[in-house]
């Protein structure tokens, strides 16, 4: 708002005084560019144009990812003696504020281009082909840690309610009001499954009750946990993390 | 060529150097102010970088100016060590490299008498210094790589203990990497004229 009254102003001035302004942002830029190092950088990555310059590179970086990623290639598995105990707990809040979320009225929601959007209860959703997979988590801050998840495959889950596979992104509600969103070639990933169990036991509210979608090709802010809602959709849909500048593709 | 006082201006640092050793250095900047950002968000050790030292203000900028940079590192590169191959730069520059050498040079660098008369030439410390930066980019390009898709690059990352094996070699490339800079901007404090030379290319020699 600020910049569009101030190029309003300055129209009314002759094209001379705009070409010096001009000149002058020009070499503000300039200025700031070469005083990277001694900047404090925040203030350079909070400067408008630097950020717009950022997020396109983010865009194109997901469209570089979704190129590597390929859907054939699997994540190493472990055996159970490679399972780091205790497996952290992670979330944008502290362990004392975990969502308990009520199994017994739970229903997963489903919603977009989905034949069949009958809501899943537990005891069905418990009832689909079960999987299992050993596989390292690796969090966008840098640290990992290797766990055993248990579920359906995604892809089962996909084809069971009709959704069209052909569109581009599914998102994810949580219980805890956290969201993500994924492309549809992950989540057709054979390693990417809806999982109901952690070290055979039903999945602890701190690790994400009733359900965990565990993606191992993606970082762990992509593998929503109390999931309540999916949406199959062509829209963007963003996410909790992703609307704040994290990479949306975020890919292994 | 002449000039009236007697000196020779001879072009030592071909425009290609020259304009890809200046990229090279921002995207350096970037990557490791930037990445030390990244490494406070989980340090690999028990010590943080100061944040007025990095880049990003938080870990999303961070990450955001690391995967930019990263494309003009790696592009930047490419074009350098190319060039390098193709015109005989590395071939002329470079080498030949002994280690018997790099010590004598070294040890004379040390006590202050490394002569620089002849700017064109690379004394064999220089020589060492280059391509172990050279070098250190490479290994942190393809750590990086790793860490960044540890599944699709599974093939690379196993022989570097794949995704946590990475991160250490990267810090350690980086360290390295960061040591070698150092030393050569210290080189170039000391020997002044070095530095108008890498812009113009060009440098006096008495004849």
């Amino acid at each position: 708002m600020k910049k569009r009254s101030m190029e309003t102003s300055l129209a009314a001035q002759s094209p001379k005084l705009i070409r010096s302004v001009e000149r002058r942002l020009f070499l503000r830029q300039g200025l700031s560019l070469g005083a990277l190092a001694m900047l404090s950088g925040c203030n350079l990555t909070d400067d408008e144009s630097v950020q717009r310059v950022l997020e396109g590179m983010s865009r194109w970086n997901d469209r570089a990812q979704a190129w590597i990623f390929s859907p054939a290639k699997l994540a190493p598995e472990f055996p159970e003696s490679a399972i780091t105990k205790p497996f952290p707990f992670n979330a944008f809040y502290t362990e004392d504020e975990i969502t308990v979320v009520d199994g017994k009225s739970y229903q997963l929601e489903l919603a977009g281009l989905i034949r069949d959007k009958k809501p899943w209860t537990l005891p069905e959703l418990y009832a689909l082909p079960q999987a299992s997979q050993i596989t390292r988590h690796i969090c966008v801050e840098g640290w990992s840690a290797i766990g055993k998840w248990s579920g359906v495959r995604f892809s089962t889950f996909l084809e069971r309610i009709g959704a069209d596979t052909t569109a581009k992104y599914i998102g994810f509600d949580c219980a805890d009001d956290y969201s993500t969103s994924i492309d549809m070639a992950t989540a057709l990933h054979p390693q990417t499954l809806l999982t109901f169990r952690f070290a055979d036991e039903i999945l602890p509210p701190k690790y994400g009750f009733p359900m965990k979608l565990r993606i191992p090709t993606k970082l762990g802010f992509k593998n929503p946990k109390h999931i309540v809602a999916m949406t199959v959709t062509n829209e963007y849909p963003g996410g909790y993390w992703e609307d704040q500048g994290y990479n949306w593709f975020s890919g292994s | 060529m002449m000039e009236p006082s007697q000196t020779q201006w001879v072009r030592i640092h071909p425009l290609v150097v020259r304009i890809t050793h200046w990229i090279n250095a921002l995207a350096i900047l970037v990557m490791v102010t930037s990445g030390w950002r990244i490494y406070n968000a989980s340090p690999l050790f028990p010590f943080r970088i100061p944040n007025e030292l990095t880049l990003g203000g938080w870990l999303a900028g961070a990450l955001q100016w690391h995967f930019a940079a990263m494309w003009l590192l790696v592009l930047n590169g490419l074009v350098y060590v190319t060039y390098g191959i193709a015109s005989g730069h590395f071939r002329r520059k470079l080498f030949p490299l002994t280690p018997r050498a790099v010590l004598r040079d070294l040890r004379e660098a040390l006590r202050g008498k490394l002569a620089h008369e002849d700017l064109s030439i690379y004394n064999a410390a220089q020589r060492a210094a280059y391509l172990a930066i050279l070098f250190c980019l490479v290994v942190l390009v393809f750590t990086g790589l790793v860490i960044w898709k540890p599944v699709q690059f599974h093939a690379i990352g196993r022989f570097m203990g794949d995704y946590e094996g990475a991160r250490f070699l990267h810090f350690g490339a980086m360290a390295l990497m960061v040591l070698i800079v150092l030393v050569h901007i210290a080189m170039v404090i000391l020997v002044p004229r070095t530095f108008p030379t890498m812009i113009t290319g060009r440098a006096r020699r008495a004849s």
